[in-house]
């Protein structure tokens, strides 16, 4: 990580001194372990302050929406993805961006990492490997694939889709992935065990939107459960209002979502609400034989006719 | 300050006694963190935790609760008639809520309860309600609580501390409410003055331990439009989601929405955690919105807490330090930099500044 690093420094530096570009996008080092911070580089001497390792989880495809500058941005596979919606969905010129490609090794859940931990995390540092942390009195040492984001476990797109330049060699992509397991243990269920299963999974959310505020796909410059004329939906703990949240919101990134996890990572109270995004992947991915943000070139199933569409459900 | 004993084998005994007479509350081990819930007859809190990842100011103040309801059925002796949703106000306590929640409920009265208004449904929680805290012997490297007015070892706010001492518990009783609580569980065992001592050597070695400072002391004096158009809101803000983390997690905020659903003839006033983080928080009637770009907002959330709040109550930062904010904002907005940037601030040192 440390020579993605220097090449990053190195990048930034010389697109903001040639002019290139006018801002660099990219993360600076947090102020507590396994956390880094999006930010907006602007002068050769700042581009000292980015650093890339497997804490770089936020989606940087989220800061670009009706930007009007030319920006560099480093980009994972799923920023890179996520930058292509952005085009496809007039969010962003794609002359207004210089794309660095990041290949990636997947970034890790802090929030695991923090349960697993025996006691307050005061460190964490990394080799090719592992994870080590560290804290009063004790040090753990993870292997990284034991620790990754539940999205980075099951990525088939590590390697940026679309890229102007890279900071290093891409990565094999991993073969055999079984990306659906879960969301078919949930189709599994019976109605009520499905019932339950949402009940529990969204009992403890407090309906602060960060899921929904980390997400480059949600954009909207009203979002419906912000509504106030008319309002759409209630705004008090009422499972039904939490619930509609949530199932609205997936409905809104269905085709769209590259499960990059940023709602997952964002959200204060670990709720996983990936199965919901997923769900929909799987049956974009099954019925129309569609992946998010791969081309350019192609309209997303959603905003597309095709007369040879699967319309069986109409029957 | 008066010290009890309280043997760890009575712990459990003396809170089932308690129970008869309270509701009692504690940490709860949630999945990935832990969380105040009400305890089941029996059921003892988890007290191996660093600090519940939501403060406990929804005990006393819920993220949503009913104010008035009415119905509109001709059938009711009381239809169409606005009634105050009937409560439970009897005696709870909360055990386990540390030094720095506690002390937040102190702060959040000088809102709550005024010399002009008076909030009837935060009061009459707030009365209803004993607080049994747990010394901090081992302070987060995120907390900043000795800066913010508290500490550790506060009693401020706390009708008991429970300071950990091995196989027992020194307990400072610190009002009358924490004495009736004593009294319930049965614990009465006065402890001698080492016990004072021991309490005092504790508080100074978590006092210590704790390295994260944020100075406050030149907020009081800043100029308020001066810190308002000072250069850095834009790169504090810039990371920042929006998302209502910080504020709905924090102990010490205390915005509220006011809202009436109706559900076919019937129908309720409520009052819900706002945030100030939200666009809606702020929108007019007229659809213009004072505070319609997210700088505005982040802007906001520090200029109450640590300019608009300092200025107005005299009384210190609107923050008690427990660092939640810092811990769990997705973007890493660490309220610490941003006080010191706001403390430190003056025109003459900003030497980059285009006046515009």
């Amino acid at each position: 990580m440390r020579a993605y690093t220097e090449k990053i420094r190195e990048i930034a530096r010389r697109l903001l001194e040639a002019c290139t570009v006018e801002r660099v996008l990219g993360f600076r080092r947090g102020s507590v372990p396994m956390m880094n911070a999006p930010c907006f580089v602007k002068t050769p001497a700042e581009a000292a302050n980015l650093v890339w390792d497997s804490n770089c989880g936020i989606n940087l495809a989220n800061y670009l929406t009706s930007r009007s500058e030319k920006i560099g941005i480093f980009a994972k596979g799923c920023d890179s993805r996520n930058i292509v919606t952005h085009i496809i969905e007039n969010k962003i010129r794609r002359e207004q961006l210089v794309i660095i490609g990041v290949p990636c090794h997947g970034m890790i859940d802090r929030h695991r990492i923090a349960a697993m931990a025996d006691g307050e995390i005061r460190e964490v540092v990394e080799d090719e490997n592992n994870i080590i942390v560290q804290g009063d009195g004790f040090k753990k040492v993870h292997n990284r694939h034991d620790v990754l984001q539940a999205n980075c476990a099951v990525c088939t797109h590590r390697n940026p889709v679309i890229y102007d330049e890279l900071v290093a060699d891409l990565v094999e992509e991993p073969g055999d992935v079984d990306r659906y397991r879960d969301v078919r243990e949930i189709e599994a269920l019976s109605a009520e065990g499905k019932w339950d299963f949402f009940d529990d999974l969204l009992h403890d959310c407090i309906r602060c939107y960060a899921c929904r505020n980390a997400c480059p796909l949600c954009y909207c410059p009203t979002c419906f459960v912000d509504e106030s004329r008319p309002q759409w939906v209630g705004k008090s703990q009422d499972p039904v209002d939490v619930r509609t949240f949530h199932f609205l919101r997936a409905y809104h990134c269905a085709g769209r979502c590259t499960d990059c996890g940023a709602c997952e990572r964002a959200c204060p109270v670990g709720i996983n609400m990936r199965v919901f995004t997923k769900k929909l992947e799987k049956d974009c991915l099954e019925k129309f034989g569609w992946e998010a943000g791969l081309s350019l070139e192609a309209r997303p199933p959603l905003d597309a006719y095709r007369p040879d569409d699967p319309d069986d459900f109409i029957r | 300050m008066k010290v009890i004993y309280i043997e760890k084998a009575q712990w459990a005994s003396g809170l089932e006694k308690a129970g008869d007479s309270f509701r009692l509350w504690g940490p709860v081990r949630r999945g990935q963190f832990y969380a105040f819930e009400e305890l089941a007859g029996g059921q003892v809190p988890a007290l191996d935790f660093r600090n519940t990842r939501l403060s406990a100011k929804g005990l006393v103040y819920p993220q949503s609760e009913k104010m008035f309801e009415y119905t509109l059925d001709p059938g009711q002796p009381d239809h169409d008639l606005l009634k105050e949703a009937q409560k439970d106000y009897s005696p709870r306590a909360v055990l386990g809520i540390r030094p720095c929640d506690a002390d937040a409920f102190e702060l959040v009265a000088r809102n709550f309860d005024t010399p002009e208004y008076q909030d009837p449904y935060w009061l009459r929680a707030r009365e209803a309600v004993t607080l049994v805290g747990l010394a901090c012997a081992a302070p987060c490297s995120t907390c900043f609580c000795t800066s913010a007015g508290s500490g550790p070892f506060s009693t401020k706010g706390l009708d008991i501390l429970l300071v950990d001492s091995g196989g027992n518990f020194l307990a400072q009783v610190a009002t009358p409410k924490g004495e009736a609580f004593a009294q319930a569980a049965g614990w009465r065992q006065p402890a001698d003055d080492a016990a004072a001592a021991e309490i005092d050597r504790q508080r100074q070695v978590a006092e210590a331990r704790i390295d994260s400072h944020v100075a406050t002391e030149r907020l009081r004096q800043q100029d308020t439009l001066t810190l308002h158009a000072a250069p850095f809101w834009d790169d504090v803000a810039f990371a920042c989601i929006n998302c209502g983390t910080c504020t709905y997690l924090c102990p010490t905020c205390w915005c509220f929405d006011i809202q009436d659903e109706t559900h076919g003839r019937q129908g309720v006033r409520l009052r819900n955690w706002d945030s100030c983080m939200f666009p809606l928080f702020t929108l007019h009637g007229s659809g213009h919105n004072p505070r319609g770009q997210k700088v505005q907002r982040v802007r906001q959330r520090f200029m109450h807490k640590l300019k608009y709040y300092v200025d107005k109550y005299e009384n210190g930062i609107q923050c008690v330090g427990c660092g939640r904010c810092v811990r769990h904002c997705p973007v890493n907005i660490d309220i610490r930099k941003v006080c010191e940037l706001m403390n430190s601030y003056t025109l003459a040192g900003d030497s980059c500044a285009v006046v515009s």
